[in-house]
Order: C-alpha cells, then structure tokens, then sequence
C-alpha cells in the first residue's frame, strides 16, 4: 500500500450519473479532483439500467429535495444534451386511467404537479386519448397529458460528464474499489483502495447503491440502500410506430407503476417491475417478472406481442427507507454525501451537481473558474439526428463511416474505431455496446458478434 | 442502367442473378451488407452443401465461395459491405457503403436477405447477462476467426443446425454437456442425432426448458426445467449455443411496405415469388426460415424466371389468393397463388407444423371446395412437401385458400 502524498482537493466515489456530472461540475474549477469508480467504465453500474426518461418532477413529493433538482435537472439537461450530442426528445407523456377511480385521482395530482411549478397539465378525454395514441389497449377512461416529460439517452449522460471532467483535467481511476475510508487529524479524508491511499481535502460520496455503506465508514448511519430491482423489456423497432408518447400509471403508493415508452434508439420499452432484494450485485431478470411484463405490454399496447423482444434489462434502484434524495452536506468535515438517488437521478444529475458545487463552495471549497474549458461532442447514438451512415460528408471524409458492421443498429466502423479510443475508450463489449449501440439490436449479435469481439480483441 | 437489384448475396440471391443474367435480363447488381457474400454458409465449416443445386457436394465455405465466382462469371455486379438503409417511393432503394450514399431505381427488386436465429432475449429466458450466450451463426464465425468459445457448452435446441452446433463445438475443443428441447424429441434425422450422440457423448434431453441462466461475468450454470415433472436441475457449462427458432430477416420487407404472412413472418409471395408490392419479388430464406442453403438457391433461381417474364411482359402486378395454415399447421410456403397457377420452387409447397405427427391427413379447401387431400408426415422444423398440382383449382377471386390437418 502506498500513501499518496499529495492531497486531492476532491475525490469523488462513484463514477454512474451522479458522481460523473459531480467530476464534471469541480472540474470547471481550480480543483484538483478525482473520480473513483469500482468497475471498468464509467456509467456501467445502475446508470445504464434506467427507464431513460426525462422527468419533469411533476408527481415528485412537493417541498423535497428531489423536487427541486428534478425540476432543475430537466432544465440543464435539456439544454445540455442538444449541446454535446445526448438524444434527447420531449414526447410527452400520458397519465393514463384504466378506471374510474384512477380517473378520480387526477385532481389531486394537477395539484401537487402546481405544488411542484410545474403547470402545463392538460386532462384528455377518452376519446382524445384514442387518438393521440390509436394503438392503446382497450379500457382507458382517460388522461393526464404531461407535454414536457421526455425520454433521454442514459448511456451518453454519463459518458460525455466524465469526458468533459477528463478533458478538464480530473483524474479518473477505473476498476478501483473503495474499502475504506478515514477522516485525518486536521482535515481531510484518506480513500483506502486495493492500489493505495487517495488524500483529499473534500470527499464526495456518489456510490449509489454502496452509498450507504460509504457513509457508515465515516460514522454516520441515517440511510440504508435496499436495492429494488427493476426489468425491463424492448421491443422490436418495428414495434415503434405503436406508439407517440410515454405511457405512465396512475402511481398506487410504493411505485410508479409499468410504463411504455418509446426509446431514443427507436424501440418501445414496457417495465420496470418493482422488487425489493438483498443482493447489490443481482441484476438478474425473473420469469416471473418477464411474463409480468409481458402481460402489461398487452394490456398497455396489445399489438406488441406481435412482435420479438429485443432486449432484457434489469436495474437497480438505490432505494432507501426516505422518500427523498439522501444528499447531506457535513459542512466541518467537508464531505458530501449524495445517497439514495433513485430512478430520477439521470434527470436530476446537472442540479444534483450543481447543488453539490454551490453547497461546497459555502463550506469552504475555493471556487474559482477555469479560464477555458472543453467543449465536448458525443458520438450521437439517438434516431433524432442523421447518425453517421447516414451523413454523405462524413462518408466522403472518412469511408469507415460507410463501413455498417452492426446491422441492426446500423453501427458503422468508424464509430467502432472511435469508441475504442479517445480519452474515455470502451473496454469491454458493453462499453461498446453504450458507446455505440453495437449489439444492441434485433439479432443481438448473430451477424456481427464476432466481428465487433475480433474488433475489441485488437485494441486490447 | 441496373435493371434489377438482387439484396442480399447468400445463395438464393447469387443463384438469382446467375439466373437473370443467363435469361439476359440486362444488369443485374447483387448488393451485400457484409464483407464477403456468401451468406450463412460462409461459416459452416463442414460439408453437406451443394447437392440440389451444383449436383456435387463441398463445405460451406467452398459452396459460398463457388457461387461469388459464378456470380461474376456471370457477369452480375456484386457489391460487398453495401448495405440498403432505406425505400420510399421517393428516393427509391438507398445504399449505404463506404463510396456513400446512392439512389437506386431499377425495374425489379429481388429481396433475399435470408433468416436469423431468434436471439436468447426474443425467446425471453431470464437470468444474469454474462458472456458466452450465442446463437449458432455467432459461435461459427468466433470459430471460424479462431477466437476462444468456451469449455463446457449447453446446445438449445434439436435441429439440423444445432448438431452443425455440435460439430463446431467439438471441432474448437468445447464439450457438448448436453442438448435441450422443449419438443418431446429431436427434429433431424436419426442418422445425424445417433452419430452425433454417440461420437460425442452428450444427453439429449427432450421436453425440457432452459429456465434461467446464472454467471456474473461468465456463464456459470444454466437451470433447466422439465416440462414434464417440473423439476429443475442445473447444469454447469460456460457457453450457451440457442439454436434454430429461425425468423426472417424482414425489416426492409417492412420498410418496403410488403405484407408480411402472419405463419412465416416472411412477406407473403405468390407460387412464382412476387411479394404483394408491383416489381418486387423474394426468394430463399427471407420467405421462411430455415431450408438447407441449396434449397434456398433453387428458389432464388426459380424466382429469376419469373423476374425475367415480368420485365419482358406487360408489368401487370394481379393480386394473389393468400393460404391461411390452420393449427397446429404452422405455415406454408410460398403462401399464395397468383392467377397463372404457376408452380412453387421445385414443384412442391414446403409446409410446416407445430405439432409432430407421423401420417397427418392434410385438407386444402377454398370457398368450401376440397382441392386437395392427402397426408403427410410433419415435424416442427422440418419441411413437409406437399404437391402443387391443386394451384390450378384455385379460384383467383375466390377467398383465402385454407389448409388444416385432421390428425394432432
């Protein structure tokens, strides 16, 4: 074990959504930062397991902290994903009533949606909800139109964070788990790790799922993560026309319910299940819970069973016994812990770490902005935009552009080429796979598996 | 000036544009997304292909590579790693590769893009997601590169390919530990399940599902649930091969707005293979999956002829009289009969069921009216052929023709 002298003004744990929009936001400042992260990649945890929608916070707890950040959140994300190349794409959402009693509670929730600021509402009639969505299960009695929830990439968000962070000058440790951590005479934390001791000054806890037991390791205990397992299953791209807006669940109490919504990639996605397990690692998916599923896909958008499921997915949610985020800043000590970050955390994240900045700025952290800064353009993943097969001039520059190797998603060799280089390179097929969208799709790897391993193998 | 485009460069697309060019239908262009065509048997290392087709029989590989010599013998262009993107009336067939972007408009579509094995997730097995789950197309081509599969692999499924499965497997040094099914037995002929057991000693086990995969970052075991008992046992293995459950590769077939036949998944095509869109015609496994690839080439020859008699006719499109499969008949193909009551590839119907039955009575009726009745033998996935000699009694403005079975 070697102790490393020179002290970090932050190191940051935890590098999913969270703690990479944190490295990011320090990043933008005279601070020496580093990012610490157990596994191989950046965003490769409960990150890339998200239902990828852009919340606007209108059924948050009014008055909670979650609220406010969503609310926050969707506003810089909005205006941050166009910027650096993160699909994103305001559909809407419906509130859909499958009763009268469902239909019954609409009032209430336009009132905390007002409670929340937020004010754009409209109720439809059945018949206008038939039309907005001609392919919708029988039974509806109506709905709540939300015209500014939206679906969002939840593979880039993470990805472009750390690479801004990166370019700025943070440092950033993969495969870097933290066993310990103490707090030092006059000040300070030292990070244990397998590869040594990290000093810092300002400790930033964005574990996620292991935030409790980070904060249990510096004395406190006001959280405990109970991890809630969540599948969810995509449909074909030929299932997409079925479909214009997120579909939601009138919420019963412990969950929001099934949804189905479109995905920036241009598959439909129906889920999460709910499930509350003991095993932080288990992201296994469940017959039970896949037949669950499908059922509610028939009832949502009967016609999808007509079509293969394309892919299985399971996340899991940092839930905790509270009903809000677990973001407390311990002003002497100058730690931040940034636990308990549910499903919302994708949409929160820029405020999240916004909020973390300005908190720590007021504790003590000299902020003082970087004369200039990165600007940084994702490889754009999404169907919004012409991806590059599609971009005659990007051909006629570089032919691997023209070169498709995924066929399905449609993954040329020149994006392949470009995520396995550059600052924040792909390490593995599933860094690959949320870099490019390789494997991805319908054939999951039938015509092109061993070509993008043969692909990998090389760089390695 | 290209007069048809022939997409997809497997064997039922270049025995078509050999075809076309020997009837001089003018310019022909085979498009194929991948590097090399060739097609599926490109990475099917072992003999076994040719007989129907080239009166002769060699590996895949050298099958593949004959039919690209022939293709250009023939004087067809062939275009590899070209892809087609999009078709809309507008802008026609749009080809992507690395010269760019091109329109095409030629006079006839020949749509060959074959089948795929439905992945683990389309047949919704749970579990973990670690590595070393594929289907038998992945496991040949990581073979065939030399790259590492696995020790110990779980073969699913019991058709022709999963024992062309086995035989990869052995030939990279990975054990077969067994072969499931969900079927109450294995679906190819007894000769190859016998050689096949016997040389490399693995247990077939029948009626029985995968039930969940376990590994974190590797395949560890696999649950298998017997349908039967509905007991579960876990086999240890690292590689799971999922075989067969072939489904056609059907998106441009969408994009081109074809209608699809709901048995085959394929678009639905008429005895001399013209799909329901006017100059645009299928051939080989895009209209079911899956034929042996000589059965494939056949077909992909059969539907030249009728390309070359449209573009030298008067370009009518008549509609077709679909056939309706009643269960547990699964599909026929081709699907439909066009008013000239041609014949289907080789002269007979492939018809596929759901159900296994030894001596199957089989009904062919249109608007009441018995065509046709005989037997068959059926098995899920292996063909039944049936005689076409009925196609002539088909009323073209009649209702859909219907097929059943009396026997379960």
């Amino acid at each position: 074990m070697t102790e490393e002298a020179a002290a970090r003004d932050v190191v940051i744990i935890g590098a999913g959504v969270v703690g990479a929009a944190i490295a990011r936001e320090l990043s933008q400042f005279e601070l020496n930062c580093t990012l610490v992260e157990a596994g191989p990649d950046v965003g490769a945890g409960t990150s890339k397991a998200n239902t990828a929608l852009l919340h606007t916070g209108f059924d948050s707890k009014p008055g909670t902290l979650e609220a406010r950040l969503v609310r926050r959140g969707h506003e810089l994300l909005s205006e941050y994903a166009p910027r650096v190349g993160i699909p994103l794409r305001r559909t809407g959402a419906l509130l859909v009533a499958w009763n009268e009693e469902q239909r019954r509670a609409f009032p209430a929730i336009v009132e905390r949606a007002d409670a929340n600021g937020y004010t754009a509402i409209n109720e439809v009639d059945r018949d206008a909800l038939y039309r907005l969505e001609p392919h919708l299960g029988p039974g509806a009695h109506g709905a709540l139109d939300v015209p500014d929830e939206g679906i969002v990439c939840a593979f880039t968000p993470p990805l472009a964070y750390a690479t801004e962070a990166l370019l700025a000058g943070c440092e950033l440790r993969l495969r870097t788990p933290v066993t310990g951590v103490q707090r030092l005479e006059g000040g300070g934390f030292s990070v244990e790790t397998p590869s040594g001791h990290l000093k810092a000054r300002y400790l930033v806890n964005a574990a996620g799922l292991r935030s409790d037991e980070i904060d249990r390791m510096l004395g406190h205990s006001t959280f405990t993560v109970t991890p809630r397992r969540g599948e969810l299953i995509v449909f074909d791209k030929l299932a997409r026309p079925l479909l214009n807006r997120i579909l939601l669940a009138v919420p019963t109490g412990t969950t929001k319910g099934v949804l189905a919504s479109p995905t920036v990639y241009g598959n439909v996605l129906v889920g999460p299940t709910a499930e509350n397990i003991d095993d932080k690692s288990d992201t296994s998916s469940t017959s039970a819970g896949l037949a669950f599923l499908r059922s509610e896909a028939e009832r949502l958008l009967p016609e999808l069973l007509g079509y293969d499921v394309t892919a299985v997915y399971v996340g899991l949610r940092a839930a905790t016994e509270h009903d809000d985020y677990q973001l407390t800043i311990h002003v002497p000590e100058g730690y931040a812990c940034v636990g308990g970050i549910r499903s919302t955390g994708l949409s929160a994240s820029l405020a999240i770490a916004e909020y973390v900045r300005m908190e720590l700025g007021a504790a003590g952290l000299p902020l003082e902005p970087k004369r200039e800064l990165p600007e940084v353009r994702m490889p754009y993943i999404g169907e919004e935009l012409p991806r590059p097969y599609a971009e005659e001039s990007r051909i006629a520059a570089d032919p691997d552009y023209g070169r498709i190797v995924c066929f399905c998603e449609r993954v040329t060799g020149g994006e392949i080429r470009d995520a396995l280089g550059g600052p924040l390179p792909a390490v593995d097929l599933d860094g690959l796979r949320r870099r490019t969208r390789v494997l991805m799709g319908r054939c999951q790897g039938f015509y092109c598996g061993a070509e993008v391993r043969a692909r990998l193998a090389a760089r390695a | 000036m290209t007069v048809v485009v022939v997409i997809g460069g497997g064997p039922a697309g270049l025995a078509c544009a050999i075809e076309l060019r020997r009837r001089g239908a003018g310019e022909v262009l085979v498009v194929d997304r991948e590097a090399q065509a060739g097609g599926i048997p490109r990475h099917s290392a072992h003999q076994g292909f040719g007989l129907r087709d080239l009166r002769r029989i060699m590996s895949g590989p050298r099958y593949a590579q004959r039919y690209v010599h022939l293709v250009r013998r023939a004087g067809a262009d062939l275009r590899e790693e070209a892809m087609v993107t999009g078709w809309s009336e507008a802008s026609g067939l749009e080809l992507t590769s690395a010269a760019g972007r091109e329109n095409l408009r030629p006079s006839a579509v020949v749509l060959a893009t074959g089948c795929r094995e439905r992945p683990r997730s389309a047949r919704l097995v749970p579990g973990s997601r670690p590595e070393g789950v594929m289907t038998t197309a992945t496991l040949q081509q990581l073979a065939l590169q030399g790259m590492p599969v696995g020790n110990r692999a779980l073969v699913v499924g019991a058709e022709h390919v999963s024992f062309s499965a086995v035989l990869t497997l052995a030939h990279a040094g990975v054990r077969v530990v067994a072969m499931t099914t969900e079927l109450p037995r294995h679906q190819t002929l007894e000769l190859f399940r016998a050689g096949a057991s016997l040389r490399y000693r693995f247990p077939l086990l029948t009626r029985t599902a995968v039930a969940r995969i376990r590994g974190r970052s590797r395949v560890e075991e696999v649950e298998l649930l017997e349908l039967e008992s509905r007991r579960t046992r876990l086999i240890a293995c690292d590689t799971v091969v999922f075989t067969a459950d072939w489904i056609p590769d059907h998106e441009l077939s969408v994009l081109g707005g074809l209608e699809l036949d709901p048995g085959t998944r394929g678009p639905r095509a008429d005895t001399g293979l013209r799909t329901t869109r006017p100059g645009t015609f299928a051939a080989g496994n895009v209209l079911q999956g899956a034929e042996p690839a000589d059965i494939a080439a056949l077909s992909g020859r059969h539907a030249a002829g009728s390309v070359a008699r449209w573009l030298a006719g008067d370009r009518s499109w008549p509609a077709a009289v679909p056939i309706e499969c009643a269960p547990p008949l699964h599909w026929i193909s081709p699907n439909a009969i066009g008013p000239n009551a041609e014949s289907p590839p080789r002269g007979r119907f492939l018809l596929r069921s759901r159900a296994f039955a030894r001596r199957a009575a089989i009904e062919i009726r249109q608007d009441d009216r018995l065509l046709w009745s005989g037997s068959a033998r059926l098995a899920p996935g292996r063909s039944a052929l049936l005689p076409c000699d009925w196609v002539t009694a088909v009323d073209p403005l009649g209702e859909p023709v219907q097929l059943s079975t009396l026997a379960g």
